[in-house]
């Protein structure tokens, strides 16, 4: 016998081999998409066609249910590793005319004298970010928003390499040095909290999220507590909502007290 | 009749090293996250050492086993001298060029990926191209394997395919068809985002994809193990095998079953419908059938070589086995670290019971005790049997490689049965750090401690194996004679031709495949705003 009268319904093996193959998936195909469908007392399905349907993961949307209404904006701000990489000198000479009307809180070198947060030298993807995001208002704030409103897409783009080009000062009010606490470098892995530093600089960096150093202690526990709460929430995925909100008060205060009380040069520079 | 030593030595050697290396970085993975590490505090560092363990692990040293060891196989059960042995130094030089590639990144945290991509995670595009050249590399044996069978299918027109090679050319079709999955995925979907074509990803179709080449490479690892039961053991013993038919019975149903239940790899996404996840968690429960009838053959097997040393009584021959004979040991163990770990999968295979550990440290348990447990035995195993034969040189520390199994066994029990463990306490896997002060998982903190003790073992046992081969090297050269495998109760004279190809079966892998995969991929494929920006490792 050649290999030729295998595959023909006269070989024995062929038979039983296709046979029984067929007759498998037959009788799982049915069960799968048929009865189990049916044994759900808590689902309904018009039809068998229906079951089949569901049961094979065809997308659909129910009729009867429509999506929610997004009660307020959320942000709609498209990052990449490659957002405003490189920028031209006279880009940044636009951002820094533009930035003058910015210094009278973030200050004249990007580094703030109140509790605004420092511009100088954060990464410029994070401000481009922020600024669409208070221009689309999906964030809001008394001060920054009517700022923000009249931008053009431009000079977003150029603020934000403007101060992406600052070199990072010690912030105005240095206090010495604080250890790690746990939240920022171990995170709380059975509570679902990543540590801050994996996506905020120390471990690691991530696209979209700034670092911290330096910053204002009172404005960082603000943002905490405004994620936690839902109150800020242009956080993309939540990812920050999710954070905060299972973070202690305590550990709001660590994380908050730490970053502060870092210099700005330890940051590592990305290009 | 080995021709090419050198070829065959340079697979194994490579392979070995790189378990080496891949083995220390396991052992420092598990002290590191165990209570008696003190945490590094950079959970980077860790996923760096995990993404080059799995990388390794997973797709190089299996692979450069199964190689080798398909060479040894072509040249010896067929008694012909390997064709295209250029060809099979290109894929050699592949693999080797492909890891080099695929390391530098992970090396420099560019990579931290791990070897399941995790997409819209999403590394330096030279760790994809890296693993793209090992899995060209391979595709390479896998031809060669098929052009050696039909070079000696003309010279030998109708005569039985010896067992060793049959199974073997098995295996590498299987791989040669599960691998596709993976690299649809990546040149399709990870690489064009990778080197920045694109900037979103589907990666719900992703998973599905892995999934295709995810189960089955399981089987593909595991084929040389299977090869060895079937065709070493019972030599090296002094048995027979108990049936040639059902030896080539049990592969063809690999070939068939192992491809069309990946799935249960799914069983917790949202973009699978819940149809495909029962079909294919029907299938998976076949897939037990092959190992089940391997398990009985093989005990025949050995119960033949027990009756034949004088063994009597209901089970009284299992004290006349050969106990002093590395093979015998390595088979026993790798049986009971078989049943434990299938006794497992069991649970991951149904859909419901699945869930309950799904992502937690039973996974990373379970497939320990099966990977580097029941099947790196065997390539052990497969080490100690051939090296003779490679290199002229009589093996003389069986002292030392009986103790080297032991401590594999105790070390992969020790291992992972608290892996188990915590993994039913709900643990998850994948994690870098655990901070057993908290009140939550400090019950938890002894368990990870005897899997970290564990892992020790398991390292010293993997030097005392590489310290075996090295001496091995340099001992006094003997006439190993020409290397043979085990032969059958009934020798078969003529075999039926659907167990002598593998066409009907490999048209029926590739049917079920359609079947099972065709309409998920299709209607991920073309479904629009399934795509999710990329998340970039080590970018601002
Ligand atoms: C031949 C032996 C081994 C093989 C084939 C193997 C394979 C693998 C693979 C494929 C992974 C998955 C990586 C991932 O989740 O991305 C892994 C993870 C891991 N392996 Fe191994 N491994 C072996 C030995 C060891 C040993 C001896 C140890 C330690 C003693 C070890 C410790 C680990 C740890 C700690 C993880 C990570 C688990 C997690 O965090 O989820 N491995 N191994
Ligand atoms: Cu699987």
């Amino acid at each position: 016998m050649s290999a030729h009268d295998l595959f023909t319904l006269g070989n024995r093996h062929f038979r039983i081999g296709v046979g029984v193959t067929a007759a498998i998936l037959i009788v799982t195909a049915i069960t799968g998409f048929i009865v189990l469908p049916f044994a759900q007392p808590w689902v309904q399905f018009a039809n068998v066609w229906d079951a089949i349907c569901s049961a094979a993961g065809v997308p659909q949307r129910a009729a009867n249910v429509t999506a929610p209404e997004q009660s307020k904006r959320l942000s709609e701000v498209v990052l990449t590793s490659r957002t405003l990489s490189r920028p031209s000198q006279e880009a940044i000479g636009r951002g820094a005319t533009l930035a003058q009307r910015c210094a009278i809180c973030h200050g004249p070198t990007g580094i703030s004298r109140a509790d605004s947060p420092n511009l100088a030298g954060q990464y410029a993807a994070v401000i481009y970010k922020e600024l669409h995001d208070f221009r689309s208002g999906a964030r809001t704030n008394a001060v920054m928003s009517p700022f923000a409103v009249n931008l053009t897409d431009p000079e977003i783009a150029d603020l934000s390499n403007y101060y992406a080009y600052l070199p990072r000062l010690p912030a105005y009010h240095p206090t010495p040095q604080l250890p790690k606490p746990n939240i920022v470098i171990y995170g709380a892995p059975m509570r679902g909290i990543a540590p801050c530093g994996a996506c905020h600089g120390s471990l690691d960096n991530k696209t979209g999220s700034p670092w911290l150093e330096g910053q204002s202690e009172a404005y960082m526990k603000a943002q905490l507590q405004a994620f936690a709460s839902g109150e800020r929430r242009n956080d993309i995925s939540q990812q920050m909502r999710n954070i905060a909100r299972a973070m202690t008060p305590q550990e709001i205060e660590a994380a908050a007290a730490y970053y502060a009380s870092q210099p700005s040069d330890v940051v590592k520079a990305v290009d | 009749m080995l021709a090419n030593r050198k070829l065959i030595l340079a697979h194994f050697w490579l392979a070995f090293a790189v378990f080496g290396f891949a083995l220390t970085l396991g052992a420092w993975q598990m002290f590191i996250r165990s209570p008696i590490g003190t945490w590094l505090s950079n959970p980077e560092l860790y996923y760096r050492s995990l993404t080059a363990h799995g990388t390794v692990m997973g797709y190089v040293f299996p692979t450069l086993v199964a190689m080798g060891f398909g060479y040894a196989i072509s040249e010896s059960a067929l008694e012909q001298r390997l064709v295209g042995v250029r060809w099979a130094w290109a894929g050699f030089w592949l693999i080797v060029a492909g890891s080099i590639m695929a390391m530098v990144p992970i090396a420099l945290g560019r990579a931290s990926v791990l070897y399941t991509f995790y997409p819209p995670l999403i590394g330096n595009v030279f760790y994809y191209l890296g693993v793209v050249l090992v899995v060209v590399g391979s595709w390479i044996w896998v031809a060669l394997m098929s052009v050696n069978l039909r070079v000696w299918r003309k010279a030998h027109p109708g005569a039985p395919v010896p067992l060793a090679m049959f199974a073997n050319v098995a295996g590498s079709y299987l791989w040669a068809w599960t691998a596709v999955g993976a690299a649809l995925e990546l040149l399709l979907q990870i690489i064009p985002v990778a080197a920045g074509l694109k900037n979103t990803i589907d990666a719900g179709l992703a998973r599905v994809f892995f999934s295709w080449t995810l189960h089955a490479i399981v089987y593909f690892w595991l084929m040389p193990t299977y090869i060895a039961y079937y065709t070493i053991v019972p030599r090296a013993i002094g048995g027979r095998v108990y049936s040639d038919s059902m030896a080539r019975i049990s592969f063809i149903l690999f070939l068939v079953v192992a491809m069309p239940i990946g799935m249960h790899h799914t069983f917790a996404d949202p973009q699978v419908g819940a149809g495909f996840k029962f079909v294919h968690s029907a299938f998976t429960a076949l897939v037990a059938l092959p190992t089940l009838l391997t398990v009985f053959t093989i005990c025949a097997s050995i119960e033949i070589a027990a009756r034949l040393r004088g063994g009597r009584g209901m089970f009284g021959w299992t004290r006349a086995l050969p106990w002093d004979n590395p093979m015998m040991l390595a088979l026993a163990f790798s049986f009971v670290m078989l049943g434990f770990g299938g006794a497992g999968g069991l649970i991951n295979m149904s859909y419901q019971l699945d869930a309950s550990i799904h992502n937690t440290q039973w996974i990373t348990g379970h497939f320990h005790l099966i990977f580097g447990g029941a099947i790196v035995i065997m390539y052990f195993a497969i080490a100690y049997d051939l090296w003779p034969h490679l290199t002229g040189r009589e093996l003389i520390d069986i002292r030392l490689i009986r103790t080297q199994l032991w401590l594999w066994f105790i070390g992969m029990i020790v291992t992972t049965f608290p892996w188990h463990w915590v993994g039913i306490l709900g643990m998850p896997r994948r994690m870098a750090y655990f901070d057993f002060g908290d009140p939550a998982i400090a019950p938890q903190a002894l368990s990870v401690t005897f899997s970290a003790i564990g892992g020790f073992i398991l390292l010293t046992s993997g030097i005392m194996f590489i310290v075996v081969l090295a001496r091995g090297m340099r001992a006094p050269l003997v006439d190993a004679g020409p290397y043979r495998f085990a032969i059958a109760v009934h020798q078969p004279t003529t075999v039926p031709v659907a167990l002598n190809t593998h066409a009907l079966w490999v048209a029926l892998m590739i049917v079920l495949t359609l079947t099972n995969y065709g309409y998920p991929i299709l209607t991920l494929a073309t479904t629009e705003g399934t795509s999710v920006p990329a998340v970039y490792v080590g970018a601002q």
